[in-house]
């Protein structure tokens, strides 16, 4: 057994030690968020935060990952009530699939954690590990900028 | 004529069967979507081959409605796209409908969801027969209430009249009353009325995918579900010769290991043991392999020596000339799909029915396949369309549904999932074709094209289900199926041959499509098929044509047109741009012009842009691109750029990254990393797409209409930035390199 707080909750999963954080989420949690793309690291379409930090869920073995903490994008928010930066995407409209957009939406979080107002190549930096093949991408760069002013609008509107 | 296939290409695609066949280009003649080749009811759309009503539209007695399509949600938006049609002349507000897409079991045959036709076929239907029934339940209105018609009006899902006079669609519906036969006329929405359609209406599918809801086929889950893994071949045609599969069967979680001649997979609790499992299977499997590929680096050369069979596509005036101005080759490896999800399908056999969940672009045809491939009647197979990642063409989605009905069939009443893993989408997909096409043209004194003779030579670009050969497991099976016969799709659309018939008016002309029934590599449908190609090389040839005769590309190529929507979308893309004064660049910048009518007849899309590369390094960075685009009738304009938008972006990347790789019995691109697309690093900086606005002109398609033209234009803008021209895709960084293209520098514009 390996406890988890996932996505603010303390859960205890069977998984076997060396079984990929991606396997643990999608089928002993039945998170969807997180997609198998190449169990390679990359691609970014598995990508969760633990601890804050952006990773590969493919790559991740759940042994590594007794009693930290780990984010998905069912963490962010939900359909009725989606997280700001899934707001931003959902107002660009920065799909077409839509399946690396969870990866993209991970590693959007976890740049603006660490860094609110990122410039044009900063973002196009944090997502390089990050595959789009529809080519969405002006879009998806159109949605970091967008979810950064919401951020940053929050952030202003709470001081 | 008539062709022996040879024994290398019979074993790649069968492993088996050595066969030699006669047949003509119609003999085989399909559309891509396969349906529609010619008119039976002389219906608008695909009401043609579906003309009841009701197996388009039920209007339930809550006044809400269902729509059927056949088509497939791609990631294309065409959900979005069709429920705005059916909401427009139905008069119901978007939220009242429900959509339900491609299902053997529910809705119309449609086909294939290809060649940008769903709008076209499957929209032009939902619209005619949504304006029909309105116009239904507005006459039983009135057969009810002695209320003329024309002064009944349907709004918000309730006829109004005078009086007072108010019924809802759920009061006028009645069991029988939509199930009539469609008229060929129907009364459409005047475009000035619009109050839904040519609106950006966001998609409907988005919000669910961007928070974790189930969207996907991948992410189907039901209880005492099952994970398969398939374990392929190391090479086309292999056999496998031996395997002690004891100690995977004894693995804990390990339910079963199903062998059927070379079809190899096994069913597993989870699916991470069920990768283990696979692993473990892949590593005792013993193989013989045959496969005989060509030289990679001569593979413009091995096509060109396969046999053929020889089309004339165009013959007017008399194209012979003294001597050529451009006389050059261009070719393009084989590309892949490239899917960021690799296929996956999930199925349960229970006693004599089959049910698959797929992301198929033909539920129909993978149907009538699977059923053949296992003898049973195709009422006893039920297909259903599910979502999968991206496709752009026929990926794996097809062989995965077959996979898995394979390993359904050995454990009856359990459903079964399984997703191929990445080295198996990239080495068994059937790939975008590689090609060749040659040009010579030749210069009037008047400095216009006096001669253009062009060539093509390509694969099928269309080997998708029906017949069960297609798919990889009836290969591999004890009993195999052969090879289908190679389908060369005939103009007007097109195969190898789509766009090889420049839309410029040329006196004397002729191009001939060289149909290789061979198959190098195995090789599909691939988003814009020959189109690409046949655009680069001729958009290249029209920018050197107008170099040789010191005429600006944009005005060389207005000379050239008559028609007059060509002329406006290069005239919006050359204005919007700034083309004319565009400022002189630093070195390595330079811009390009491309411009195409996809397959002649679709969306008209002119891009211009402008490029850097790196001097050290030899990178293409698209700095800006600006396209216009005419797509008829709009149903939705954000739909379209995304779409533009997108197809800039993946042609940029084709045009600049990609090629399967392969030595002479593997592929060896067999990830990302050998594999490698277009990154955020090198995605355009900015990119610009204008309408042309048609209100009341036929739907058009937009999804393949910007590669070519972006491909094209990406190669005049290095041609302009290196004073070179490269002939051979991708227009990569090593080509590119100081020491290959740019020592070339400086070098005068010829």
């Amino acid at each position: 057994m390996t406890h988890l707080i996932v996505n603010g909750e303390l859960r205890t999963v069977s998984s076997d030690p060396d079984t990929p954080l991606l396997y643990v989420l999608r089928d002993e949690l039945e998170l969807n968020g997180a997609k198998f793309g190449c169990g390679l690291g990359q691609c970014g379409a598995c990508t969760v935060l633990i601890d804050g930090q952006p990773v590969f869920s493919c790559l991740t073995p759940l042994l590594l990952l007794e009693g930290r903490e780990v984010r998905t994008l069912e963490g962010l928010g939900t359909l009725e009530n989606p997280g700001p930066v899934q707001a931003a995407f959902i107002a660009e409209q920065a799909a077409q699939c839509g399946y690396c957009i969870a990866g993209m939406i991970m590693r959007t979080q976890a740049l603006l954690e660490r860094s609110p107002n990122p410039d044009d190549d900063e973002i196009r930096g944090a997502l390089e590990p990050q595959l789009c093949r529809c080519g969405t991408h002006m879009r998806i760069i159109r949605a970091v900028k967008h979810a950064a002013r919401s951020l940053s609008a929050a952030a202003e509107a709470t001081k | 004529m008539r062709h022996d296939i040879s024994r290398r290409a019979v074993l790649q695609g069968t492993g088996a069967l050595i066969l030699s066949f006669a047949l003509t280009r119609r003999a085989f003649a399909l559309t891509e979507t396969g349906v529609g080749d010619t008119s039976v009811h002389r219906l608008p759309g695909d009401l043609d081959s579906t003309p009841m009503l009701d197996a388009w539209i039920r209007i339930d007695p809550d006044d809400s409605a269902t729509i059927f399509t056949g088509k497939a949600e791609l990631g294309q938006g065409i959900k979005t796209a069709l429920l705005q049609v059916a909401a427009e002349e139905l008069k119901l507000p978007l939220t009242r409908l429900t959509l339900v897409t491609a299902d053997t079991g529910r809705t119309p045959n449609e086909g294939y969801t290809a060649a940008s036709h769903s709008v076209q076929d499957s929209g032009t239907a939902i619209r005619n027969a949504a304006a029909q029934v309105r116009e239904i339940l507005i006459g039983e209105a009135s057969r009810r209430t002695g209320a003329g018609a024309d002064e009944l009006v349907a709004r918000d899902g309730v006829v109004t009249g005078p009086g007072g006079l108010r019924l809802s669609y759920g009061e006028l519906v009645s069991p029988q009353l939509l199930h009539v036969e469609a008229q060929p006329t129907s009364n459409l929405t005047d475009p000035k009325d619009f109050t839904v359609m040519d609106k950006p209406v966001p998609r409907v599918d988005i919000p669910a995918k961007l928070t974790g809801v189930a969207s996907y086929v991948q992410d189907m889950r039901v209880p005492g579900m099952l994970h398969g893994r398939v374990v392929r071949p190391p090479s086309y045609g292999a056999r496998l010769v031996s395997i002690d599969a004891t100690s995977v069967e004894g693995m804990t979680g390990v339910v079963k290991v199903v062998k059927d001649g070379s079809f190899l997979g096994v069913i597993a609790e989870k699916e991470w043991t069920a990768i283990q499992a696979m692993r473990q299977l892949a590593a005792l499997a013993k193989w013989n392999e045959t496969a005989e590929l060509p030289d990679e680096s001569r593979l413009a050369e091995a096509l060109m020596a396969l046999p053929t069979q020889d089309t004339v596509i165009l013959d007017v005036g008399k194209p012979d000339a003294a001597q050529y101005d451009v006389d050059a080759s261009f070719s393009r490896p084989y590309l892949a799909h490239g899917s960021i999800g690799p296929s996956c399908a999930v199925a349960r056999m229970d006693s004599d029915t089959l049910t698959v969940w797929t992301h198929t672009q033909g539920v129909f045809p993978l149907r009538n396949a699977l059923a053949e491939l296992f003898a049973m009647p195709r009422e006893n197979v039920r297909c259903i369309q599910v979502e999968g990642a991206g496709c752009y063409g026929q990926n794996g989605a097809d062989d995965v549904g077959a996979d898995v009905a394979m390993l359904a069939r050995a454990l009856p009443g359990r459903t079964v999932r399984v997703q191929w893993m990445r080295e198996q989408e990239h080495a068994w997909e059937p790939f975008g074709p590689g090609m060749v096409v040659h040009l010579q043209t030749a210069l009037g004194a008047d400095g216009m094209i006096s001669t253009w003779r062009q060539e093509v030579w390509s694969q099928s670009h269309m080997m998708r289900p029906g017949p069960p050969g297609t798919l990889l497991a009836a290969r591999e099976k004890a009993d195999p199926f052969p090879p289908p016969p190679p389908v060369d799709l005939p103009m007007p659309e097109g195969g190898g041959d789509r766009n090889a018939i420049p839309l410029y008016v040329l006196p004397n002309a002729r191009a001939v499509n060289h149909f290789l029934p061979e198959m190098l590599l195995r090789g599909s449908s691939m988003r814009s098929l020959g189109g690409y190609l046949n655009v680069f090389a001729i958009e290249s040839t029209m920018d050197d044509l107008a170099r040789l005769s010191k005429q600006d590309p944009v005005a060389f190529r207005l000379r050239h047109l008559a028609d007059e929507r060509a002329k406006a979308v290069i005239i919006t893309a050359a204005e919007r741009f700034g083309w004319d004064g565009r400022p002189k660049l630093p070195a390595g910048g330079g811009y390009g012009f491309g411009f195409a009518r996809y397959k002649n007849l679709e969306a008209w899309c002119a891009v211009a842009l402008e490029i850097s590369i790196d001097q050290d390094t030899g990178r293409t960075i698209v700095e800006r691109a600006t396209a216009a685009v005419d797509t008829g009738q709009v149903v939705n304009p954000d739909g379209v750029r995304n779409q533009i938008e997108g197809g800039i972006v993946q042609a940029t990347s084709w045009t600049l990254f990609e090629g399967v790789r392969f030595d002479r019995r593997r592929i060896t691109s067999i990830d990302w990393a050998a594999y490698p697309i277009l990154r955020f690093a090198h995605v355009p900086r900015a990119i610009d797409v204008h309408i042309v606005d048609r209100p009341g002109l036929p739907f058009l398609g937009a999804g393949e209409a910007a590669q070519g033209p972006t491909g094209a234009a990406i190669a005049n803008a290095v041609r302009d930035a290196t004073g070179q021209r490269l002939h051979a895709l991708p227009l990569d960084a090593a080509k590119i390199r100081p020491q290959n293209l740019l020592a070339g520098r400086p070098r005068a514009g010829t």
